[in-house]
């Protein structure tokens, strides 16, 4: 990732981290610790989800479908923080579509896997 | 609270969505992985909502109003329909990643480049997911102007709002913060939402599969961009669980057509050099009648029945499951063939025949049960066309050369319940309907079955 490798915006991120070393600030170590979750995860999923049969497919998409809406996580820290107003409507509509997103996709999930339930 | 019990909470969270995932290995254990998924997400927005100074009177109108209409959708969609919900659902998802991103634009005070380049990403991938997700919604949902939407120069339409992008997320990196930086983040948005539109709208209907499962990804990358850009690592890592999770079907869906992703995306089917005419391939074909189906049934000990898409339409899963049981009770032995891109996304037709209550031991893969086809007395293709089409085999130049393809014409009879002769996806005539040992019964899917389960019960 480009953004990762040039060396003349790491000066203006230590500036910028140092300044604001008690907010959320992205100095290049946390940028490099967020990488490696990242590719470590993709790493945990791919090992995790290749072993899922066919048959649990379609509630593989739901479920996960359901853990993408964790930018509820995110959308919630918008909608309530802050005080212009715009910010927080763009949050509010965040967090009514990932709540959708999250309560819709474990619920159908659960639906269906029951219907998977051995029935003899 | 303290920020480090936030980070262990959020930590907590994506341990329990890995043991989640894991979950869905097994049918068994796939209920109690579905619900520690979703207790990580319970863990992870209590514990972003007990942190000082937030107002919640907008947060919880938007959990209110999303928790109402999500669980409407829930309880009231029908198993036909998980297609379209899922896309649906992914738009959603792409879309509450862009609005974070942009809410945290104006914000924030830290700009960083890192901080900025992750941000465009966001609004990129989450405007292609919301608008590319909403369209394959449409065409799921079959509203024919989608249809008749030709995008002229397409594959320069879109490479120019890629690039326009990718230009815009440079400009983007070097900026201040000032209202020039948010202009351009939602540039790159609205570029995004078009490009979204131009990639998805040409894309058949067959081809869904695929693109679902793309869009899946996506949303779990807009998750992950997002996470970068608020430096959350729970975003990141359910993020990227679902983004590899996505990848990993897409892949499957394209090896299981013999077709490249960017063929799926950007090719054309059909255009070949094919000169088969369905009149000369449908002379021999022989048709025949329920009656005539229940006695080769009576006389056979093992049928195998292929579902397609068509089952989905005729909705004759539960017509279907009646047959089976009826034939179980007969000591007949029946399966199920399930062709990975059978249905309109992966896993299909799995879920349709378990909501009919089908155990799922009696739903095969194509790779477990190809090679028992020469035992199969009686095969039955229901709505399924492409996926039994033995040019795949034999012929080169055909457009599903190479695919895999379940071997129905192996089998000793064939039976394919099909309203017309008309060809499928593929635009191809289908050998296997005029073949020597095939007959087929022109008929709506589900009363076809029910004739047969009539005929049976009568003699």
């Amino acid at each position: 990732m480009h953004f990762l490798l040039a060396s003349e915006p790491v000066n203006k991120i230590v500036e910028a981290s140092t300044e604001a070393a008690a907010a959320v600030s992205v100095g290049p170590d946390t940028a490099m610790l967020l990488l490696t979750v990242f590719v470590l995860a993709v790493f945990i999923g791919v090992e995790v989800i290749t072993k899922i049969p066919p048959t649990l497919h379609t509630p593989l998409m739901s479920g996960s479908n359901a853990i993408s809406g964790i930018a509820l996580v995110g959308a919630v820290i918008a909608a309530g923080s802050g005080d212009s107003l715009l910010p927080k409507i763009l949050g509010c509509a965040a967090v009514t579509l990932a709540t959708i997103n999250v309560v819709g996709g474990f619920m159908v999930t659960h639906r269906m896997l029951g219907m998977f339930r051995r029935k003899d | 609270m303290d920020p480090r019990l936030v980070q262990l909470a959020y930590l907590l969270s994506a341990v329990l969505f890995i043991l989640g995932l894991k979950g869905l290995t097994r049918p068994r254990s796939a209920v109690r992985g579905n619900l520690l998924g979703a207790c990580g997400l319970l863990v992870a927005v209590v514990v972003t909502l007990f942190q000082a100074g937030l107002d919640y009177r907008l947060i919880v109108g938007g959990l209110a109003v999303g928790a109402v209409i999500g669980a409407v959708f829930a309880i009231r969609v029908q198993m036909t329909e998980m297609p379209q919900m899922v896309a649906l659902f992914n738009g959603f998802g792409g879309a509450a990643s862009t609005l974070v991103a942009g809410a945290n634009l104006v914000q924030t005070e830290s700009f960083s480049t890192d901080m900025l380049v992750a941000t465009a990403l966001s609004g990129m991938i989450g405007a292609v997911t919301f608008s590319g997700s909403l369209i394959a919604w449409g065409k799921l949902k079959e509203f024919r102007k989608l249809d008749q939407i030709k995008i002229p120069a397409q594959q320069i339409v879109n490479g120019t709002l890629v690039l326009a992008c990718i230009a815009l997320t440079v400009a983007m990196a070097n900026g201040d913060g000032s209202t020039m930086t948010v202009v351009t983040y939602w540039g790159i948005s609205t570029l995004a939402l078009i490009l979204g539109v131009t990639l998805v709208v040409s894309i058949g209907g067959a081809d869904m599969p695929v693109v679902i499962a793309l869009l899946n990804s996506y949303s779990g990358l807009a998750a992950a961009a997002t996470g970068f850009v608020l430096s959350n690592t729970v975003l990141i890592i359910s993020g990227s669980l679902v983004g590899a999770s996505g990848l990993i079907l897409t892949r499957i869906m394209c090896v299981a057509m013999n077709r490249s992703l960017p063929n799926v995306l950007f090719g054309k089917m059909g255009a070949t050099g094919s000169t088969l005419d369905a009149d000369d391939v449908y002379a021999d074909v022989k048709s025949t009648s329920a009656d005539e189906v229940a006695m080769v049934l009576e006389v056979a000990s093992r049928v195998v029945i292929v579902p397609g898409y068509g089952m989905a339409v005729a909705q004759a899963q539960h017509t279907v499951s009646d047959l089976r049981k009826l034939l179980v009770s007969k000591q007949i032995e029946v399966d199920f063939a399930i062709h990975p891109v059978a249905g309109r996304m992966p896993g299909h037709m799995n879920v349709l025949l378990a909501e009919a209550d089908v155990p799922y031991e009696a739903l095969r893969e194509m790779d477990e049960i190809n090679p028992t086809m020469e035992q199969a007395d009686v095969t039955i293709v229901l709505g399924a066309n492409d996926v039994v089409n033995p040019l795949a085999r034999t012929d080169p130049d055909s457009p599903i050369a190479g695919m895999p393809i379940i071997d129905v014409d192996k089998s000793r009879t064939i039976i394919v319940i099909k309203r017309s002769l008309s060809p499928g996806f593929a635009g191809i005539p289908n050998p296997l309907f005029a073949a020597d040992n095939a007959l087929m019964l022109f008929a709506d899917g589900r009363k076809a079955i029910q004739d047969i389960i009539n005929a049976l019960n009568e003699s």
